[in-house]
């Protein structure tokens, strides 16, 4: 209780008597609620838009391997798809980008830096963030890391193809493929100022949870969302850095000529002079960022979909301890599995008992939320609404994902599906496809709270099952393929006559890739759309118990008139016995003779 | 050609996305015309079936992919550890089958059956701890469970001894090729390194130390290797240039090429090759693809182009770390054949003292 801050009242009105300009407001803003916009319209509506085309691209070449496309000539130019023909070098680069942005781009910072930014200060009832100077800052080191990232895809050379996890000699020796010259470079730089963004981000998330909660709200009766955020944002710091000091010695490796990453290599004839690195040292470095990042992608997509379903449950999120402890316990595992991502690199066999171990204990944690999240709708009153239809599609393609993590996570298992179209059906499910429903869902949720406007219902509606049937229809039969032996950034299956009765599988996979993807312009005409002739919102349109819909329609700075409401109790009081409305907001007081919910 | 079937495409899919969305409205005629998200109880009502129906979908995508997959998932297994290594897989298979089945099939039929009714209140639960730890514990004896099988099978597949009658091979990868070196008669590889590989021309194509004598009896193979069978095989992994991963599917066996760096795996193989084209799945596979491979080569005699070869089942090593350009076509063919035959082929290749003469 002592931690809960009253926040500083007069402080906010020093905000007042500065003049906003168009720069200040639109640009330059330190409001938080602005910056999630920001974050929104840069890493998913742009950075989104380039990843899902560029993974259409690639679909498009696997079904019909090595013929011509107009499309490719259109998207690609004479350069990469000479008549429309597809460049093996571009393929590599497609694969890379697309990985690079949706995994850090739009899962990382268009999730997390929307809906962190948008959702901490109003959840627990501060003015904003702890610092909206820092924040403004993070947020415009993510657009130059954006500018820079979409700035590499028209280098001479062409950019990045050394695989998102740009494993080092290929990233480091230019020699060894066009990517790894200007476009690998523009790719460090961009990560470098991404890390930066994420680390300051990150750190403004932690403080502002940490100490500008209002009066009464105590860590447990914090929303799931917000612990979910706060835990990723602590993960985030632990992770990050160390990718960051990989990025580092890498580019050392590559301008500096020293030697951390490279030994004995000959390419084109000629013997170069590194001696001693060892690329598995960078695979370490890398994976222990790049497997917490897993989380950093999905626990606020979790977060965000325990509070969309309790809420149109009508019913208090079941377990909600457990839910605390198991955020907990993923965070803490995460930190200690990397390895599992390298049981065939030639590291030491007894280590891949150990992150064996380590990783099929995170299935504990991950089955206790998935039955929390079912026995939440048990016995409630479901409103399906678009929102919630994505959360429940959520949890149905975290199993379905999650469940094949058994068999990756099992070094002996691993040996014969390691880098196979399996790792990729498993991680699309489980971390791209699930992270993706909670980012939709908490559009659809929070649109009101973002534009003061309602969207479109039966267009929600639409979005969402061609979305959920095309997920099942491009991941569901891929596992297949990498069960059949096929290893992943293959260009085209040809080369094997083995793989010939494959051919139809990666035809009808693309199919429902090319339905899906489209499928998703019924979202952005519905989000622009309804931006400005939506409905517009009531103050609390789900009759949700959270603080972020005691405050006014309208943004305001300081987010709410006068006093910041005082929480009473936790955040999940829904249909409570004795009350008349099917929820209790958290800023209720709690009445005389009604019992405090143990919880 | 693409642009217009691209074009009706993109049509046919408006068409049908407005259809739908027409569908979704008509369903709401009765309702009061409110479009702004919030679900009424005629939605509830449909959309509450529709996750019962997209149950249904879940299970019927999983059949279909089972009968009309299976079959192109690979042979029973051409090595010793492969056996365990299949029952393990299996063993885990079963586990995520029963608990996709029911999971699935609890959250769609509960989202299907508490579709929301105006004016009802949902029954105010907040935890069960019983219930709880029903379900942590459950799933981490389980876990344990196969956290001890599969670490045990690790450890046997991966602690393997260097006994004597053990065939040594090294398989070197570079950008984009395999090559593979055998011991000779010592069945010891002689030292080997890149800087050697500018030595004799080129010739030493791998880069082994002349100076070593126990390289001079090795011999060096291109596009096939061969294998004896029932002798155990402990491959020595290298690489010249980036990472490369050698990946030996029918075998069960991978294991990365790291530059710098010697790795290792070992299997025993236990089916030749002309065995398992006899293999009634491999038989029926093999008919598939040349059926696959004829159609298509009859399209290309009409174009005025070579036909393709027909295709016959061989081992393979290929590929499985992404390595540039080329990656996809980085492949390498695996004879395994009775120890006679095998002698027999080692000996009529060119030792590494023949060549550098």
């Amino acid at each position: 209780m002592s931690a809960a801050v009253n926040n500083n009242v007069e402080n906010h009105d020093d905000h007042h008597h500065h003049k906003e300009t168009f720069i200040t407001k639109w640009v330059f803003s330190q409001d938080h609620k602005m910056i999630a916009k920001q974050y929104f319209v840069t890493g998913v509506l742009v950075m989104g838009v380039i990843g899902v085309l560029m993974s259409l691209l690639f679909r498009i070449q696997l079904a019909w391997p090595e013929e011509s496309f107009s499309v490719f000539e259109i998207f690609l130019g004479d350069r990469w798809a000479p008549d429309g023909v597809m460049n093996p070098n571009i393929y590599l680069a497609l694969v890379t980008i697309h990985g690079t942005i949706m995994v850090f781009f739009v899962l990382t910072a268009g999730l997390s830096g929307t809906f962190s930014n948008l959702l901490i200060p109003l959840q627990i009832g501060a003015r904003d963030m702890a610092s909206g100077f820092l924040n403004m800052i993070a947020y415009w080191l993510f657009f130059i890391s954006s500018v820079i990232m979409v700035a590499s895809l028209f280098v001479e050379a062409g950019p990045a193809a050394a695989g998102w996890t740009i494993y080092p000699p290929l990233s480091a020796l230019p020699q060894t493929q066009p990517g790894s010259g200007a476009g690998m470079t523009l790719w460090l730089v961009s990560m470098a100022f991404f890390i930066a963004s994420s680390l300051l981000g990150s750190l403004n998330y932690i403080v502002t949870v940490l100490n500008l909660r209002t009066k009464g709200m105590t860590m447990f009766r914090l929303p799931l969302t917000i612990w979910a955020f706060f835990v990723t944002a602590i993960i985030g710091v632990i992770s990050f850095p160390v990718l960051l000091s990989a990025a580092l010695l890498l580019i050392m490796d590559r301008s500096f000529g020293t030697s951390f990453f490279l030994s004995d290599i000959f390419v084109q004839g000629e013997v170069l002079h590194y001696q001693g690195g060892s690329p598995v040292l960078f695979e370490h470095l890398f994976w222990f960022l790049g497997h917490p990042e897993v989380y950093i992608v999905l626990l606020p997509a979790l977060g965000i979909t325990s509070e969309i379903i309790a809420t149109n449950s009508r019913k208090p999120i079941f377990g909600y301890r457990a839910m605390v402890a198991s955020i907990l316990a993923i965070a803490f595992l995460s930190t200690i599995v990397w390895g599992h991502h390298m049981f065939v690199t030639g590291m030491n066999p007894f280590l891949g008992s150990v992150f064996t171990f380590t990783t099929l204990l995170i299935a504990i944690p991950s089955a206790v939320k998935a039955f929390n999240y079912i026995a939440t709708l048990w016995k409630g009153n479901l409103q399906l609404n678009p929102a919630m239809l994505f959360s429940i599609g959520l949890v149905s393609t975290f199993i379905t994902g999650g469940l094949t993590g058994i068999i990756l996570g099992d070094s002996a298992l691993d040996i014969n599906v390691h880098d196979t179209y399996f790792v990729v059906a498993h991680f699309h499910l489980v971390m791209g496809i699930s992270a993706l429903y909670g980012l939709f869902a908490g559009v659809y949720h929070w649109f009101p709270k973002l534009y003061g406007r309602m969207m479109n219902k039966t267009l929600g509606y639409v979005h969402f099952w061609i979305t959920a049937i095309g997920a099942y229809g491009i991941f569901f039969p891929m596992h297949f393929i990498g069960m059949a032996g096929v290893p992943r950034r293959y260009y085209t299956n040809t080369a094997f006559p083995y793989f010939d009765d494959l051919a139809d599988i990666n035809v009808l996979i693309t199919v429902f890739a090319l339905i899906t993807g489209l499928a998703q312009l019924i979202f952005l005409y519905n989000f622009i759309h309804s931006m400005y002739f939506g409905k517009k919102a009531e103050k609390n349109p789900w009759k949700s118990n959270t603080m972020e819909w005691t405050a006014p329609v309208e943004h305001i700075h300081g987010n709410w008139p006068g006093k910041i409401p005082e929480v009473y109790r936790w955040a999940y009081d829904y249909s409570k016995p004795g009350k008349k409305e099917d929820f209790v907001p958290q800023t209720t007081p709690i009445a005389k003779g009604e019992k405090i919910t143990e919880h | 050609m693409t642009v217009l079937l691209s074009i009706i495409a993109v049509t046919l899919l408006a068409i049908s996305v407005w259809q739908i969305t027409k569908i979704f409205e008509i369903s709401n005629l009765g309702a009061k015309k409110d479009d702004s998200q919030v679900a009424s109880e005629k939605d509830n009502d449909l959309q509450g079936k529709l996750m019962f129906a997209f149950l249904v979908f879940i299970y019927l995508v999983t059949i279909y992919s089972f009968v009309s997959y299976t079959k192109v998932l690979l042979p029973e297994s051409a090595s010793e550890h492969g056996y365990t290594y299949d029952t393990l897989l299996i063993i885990s298979f079963i586990i995520i089958f029963i608990v996709q089945t029911v999971t699935q099939a609890l959250l769609h039929y509960f989202a299907y059956k508490y579709r929301g009714i105006n004016g009802r209140k949902a029954s105010f639960i907040t935890h069960n701890n019983k219930l709880e730890l029903v379900w942590t514990v459950i799933p981490a004896i389980v876990l344990f469970a196969l956290i001890l099988y599969g670490m045990t099978t690790w450890s046997d597949i991966m602690n393997f001894d260097e006994d004597e009658d053990a065939l040594v091979v090294e398989l070197y990868a570079q950008q984009w090729n395999w090559k593979a070196r055998y011991a000779g008669d010592d069945n010891v590889l002689g030292d080997a390194n890149v800087r050697f590989l500018n030595d004799f021309d080129g010739r030493n194509s791998v880069g082994i130390d002349a100076s070593d004598p126990n390289g001079l009896d090795d011999v060096v193979v291109t596009q096939e290797f061969h294998l004896p069978v029932d002798r155990k095989v402990i491959f020595k992994i290298r690489s010249q240039d980036v990472l490369h991963s050698a990946y030996m599917p029918h075998f069960r066996a991978q294991m990365n090429c790291v530059p710098g760096m010697i790795t290792e795996f070992s299997f025993t193989p236990t089916t030749t090759t002309d065995d398992m084209r006899l293999n009634p799945d491999v038989v029926a596979k093999v008919n598939r693809i040349n059926k696959i491979r004829y159609d298509n080569s009859q399209e290309l005699i009409a174009k005025g182009q070579e036909p393709l070869e027909p295709y016959q089942f061989d081992y393979l090593l290929l590929c499985a770390k992404i390595c540039g350009a080329s990656h996809y076509n980085m492949q390498m063919k695996i004879v395994v054949e009775s120890e006679k035959d095998f002698n027999k082929w080692l000996n009529e290749q060119k030792t590494f003292s023949e060549i550098i003469q």
